[in-house]
């Protein structure tokens, strides 16, 4: 039965293999980065079950190579890597045609059929699977195939998926572990309590018996807590909790599902506007290659504010008929 | 209620404003929260560790770069750039819209890992949507070339997050409805996700229009300038 634990085992193997290239090139930082996440990939689980039968030694090790990740992060160099020549691959592209777009497609078909079985035919995958989250087992098990599809379809010699697979790693540097960390860093937030400091905070300073003005706290609450956190998913039980039950529900009567689900895309918008939705904002900023880390943001701020504002009034409007 | 540990939040948002390395600051934006809130040392980075491990999933993602690698060395951005040069009446607008309703509709149905930055945006829309300008406008500069890539990854952001909220069965409106359950609030998640269809309507119209927008101010740029960086790249 597939484990989730293989993923990231495979993982640890492909930044100790990306680490290797770099020291090889005598590009010390990006090796040395490379080299503590493959040990954090590597340790994590069996760290992780130190933790939970009282041991908590490696995960204070894990925590110490977190803070070496900081330190050596900051003189991180983001340059173009060599590539393979553009004559080459216009020759490749001719010969090999539409066939290279099939690897690609399998990445998304795969993960979806896995995911489609486990929802719709759980019985059916059971034994690949077991209790293990079929997204990313999916996710796992697709790009597996597709790499043996792409090495099948492509020909490339054996060491091409690590060798090109690293220059687009070394091309995201430190931007590709933005999400973990961010998402860690929600972690700490919640162990220390921020989230219900600021839901008191705000609730303390409204007007709280007009209407627009709950509405308003409420939705630019969940925009601008969505922008600390990088996640509308960890600001919509702090502000419905602070704001949205007890003042809009209850003592004005606004209808919960709406306000809940149009609370919730309010909060998307503030995702649209922050460099701490790393995923959404900051990765394809680096994977496009961009200049400006927040180039992608740039592009979305219309579109936000123009959609916060029809929310607001569809909140507004909706969730107190 | 002890309010020290928003310096945490603090550190996030004077780091992000003042642009240090967004790991450092996140690293020391934890360090600090912990700190503010009394907690020893030890304690501290078993927590830091501990919460930086249980994320893994995130990263996940990058398993997808040894393959998008591969395919890019044989070619794949080549290929889907002369995909679409093939096309005649396909601009910019028609595809990044089309993109944009697709990305839209496959989320509302629980299609959200279909497509991505790492598995889509990169190796197949961005060269796409490259493509379809230059076939009307002829080389872009450097400038017009990275804001047609950017407009490309925040059209993927925008269908996925304005779509996935309407499907039942997902991450957000299952959080909804747990949580207002838990409030003594019980509705089916269909009654949920009915009022989340107006403003994923709302944002095909907004971002569709900018789109259009954005193709027909670029398309107005002086093509001088165009040549000229063309001769300096």
């Amino acid at each position: 039965m597939l484990r989730v634990e293989y993923a990231y085992w495979l993982l640890a193997a492909f930044f100790a293999l990306a680490a290797a290239i770099n020291l090889r090139q005598s590009r010390r930082t990006a090796g040395a980065f490379w080299s503590v996440l493959a040990v954090l990939f590597a340790g994590g689980d069996w760290a992780l079950a130190a933790g939970k039968a009282g041991n908590h030694l490696p995960a204070q090790i894990a925590g110490v190579g977190v803070l070496l990740l900081a330190v050596i992060a900051p003189q991180m160099k983001r340059e173009h890597l060599a590539e393979r020549d553009e004559a080459e691959r216009q020759a490749s592209a001719k010969r090999l045609g539409h066939r290279l777009f099939l690897p690609a497609l399998l990445i998304p078909l795969v993960t979806v059929l896995v995911v489609m079985l486990k929802t719709y035919a759980p019985a059916s995958i059971a034994w690949l699977i077991g209790d293990a989250s079929a997204t990313l087992i999916g996710l796992t098990l697709a790009c597996v195939l597709a790499g043996f599809a792409a090495i099948a379809v492509t020909r490339c010699p054996a060491a091409t998926p690590a060798i090109e697979g690293r220059r687009l790693l070394d091309t995201l540097g430190w931007a590709a572990l933005l999400p973990q960390l961010l998402a860690g860093l929600g972690g700490v937030f919640a162990a220390t309590g921020v989230g219900d400091e600021v839901a008191s905070l705000i609730s303390q300073v409204i007007p709280t018996d007009s209407r627009l003005a709950c509405v308003l706290a409420y939705g630019l609450g969940m925009v601008i807590f969505t922008m600390i956190m990088g996640n509308a998913f960890a600001a919509f039980p702090i502000m419905t909790a602070g704001i949205g039950l007890p003042l809009l529900v209850h003592q004005h009567g606004a209808h919960a599902a709406v306000l809940g689900a149009i609370g919730m895309l309010t909060g998307y918008c503030g995702t649209l506007l922050t460099p701490m939705a790393a995923n959404f904002n900051i990765v394809p900023a680096a994977l496009l290659e961009l200049d400006d880390p927040n180039g992608v943001i740039r592009a979305q701020i219309p579109t936000a504010l123009s959609l916060l504002l029809v929310n607001l009034f569809l909140m507004y409007w909706l969730a107190f008929r | 209620m002890n309010y020290w540990p928003l310096l945490g939040v603090m550190v996030v948002v004077i780091g992000f404003v003042l642009r240090w390395n967004p790991v450092a600051v996140v690293v020391a934006a934890g360090l600090t929260s912990g700190l503010a809130a009394g907690k020893p040392l030890p304690d501290l980075l078993a927590l830091i560790g501990e919460s930086f491990l249980s994320q893994r999933s995130l990263s996940l993602f990058m398993l997808t770069l040894p393959v998008i690698g591969v395919l890019e060395w044989a070619g794949l951005r080549e290929q889907a750039r002369r995909f679409i040069g093939g096309f005649r009446g396909l601009t910019l607008a028609r595809l990044l819209i089309g993109y944009l309703g697709l990305r839209q509709l496959l989320s509302m149905i629980g299609l959200t890992n279909v497509a991505g930055h790492a598995q889509t945006v990169r190796p197949l829309i961005a060269p796409m949507s490259e493509a379809a300008v230059e076939k009307v406008s002829g080389a872009l500069s450097r400038s017009q070339r990275q804001r047609v890539l950017a407009l490309a990854a925040a059209t993927d952001n925008v269908g996925l997050f304005f779509g996935e909220d309407v499907f039942i069965a997902l991450g957000a409106v299952l959080l909804i409805q747990g949580f207002l359950a838990e409030n003594g609030l019980h509705f089916e998640p269909m009654q949920i996700a009915l009022w989340a269809l107006p403003t994923a309507i709302a944002a095909f119209a907004i971002h569709a229009v900018r789109i259009w927008l954005f193709q027909r101010r670029l398309l107005a740029e002086p093509a001088s300038a165009q040549e000229t960086e063309r001769a300096a790249r």
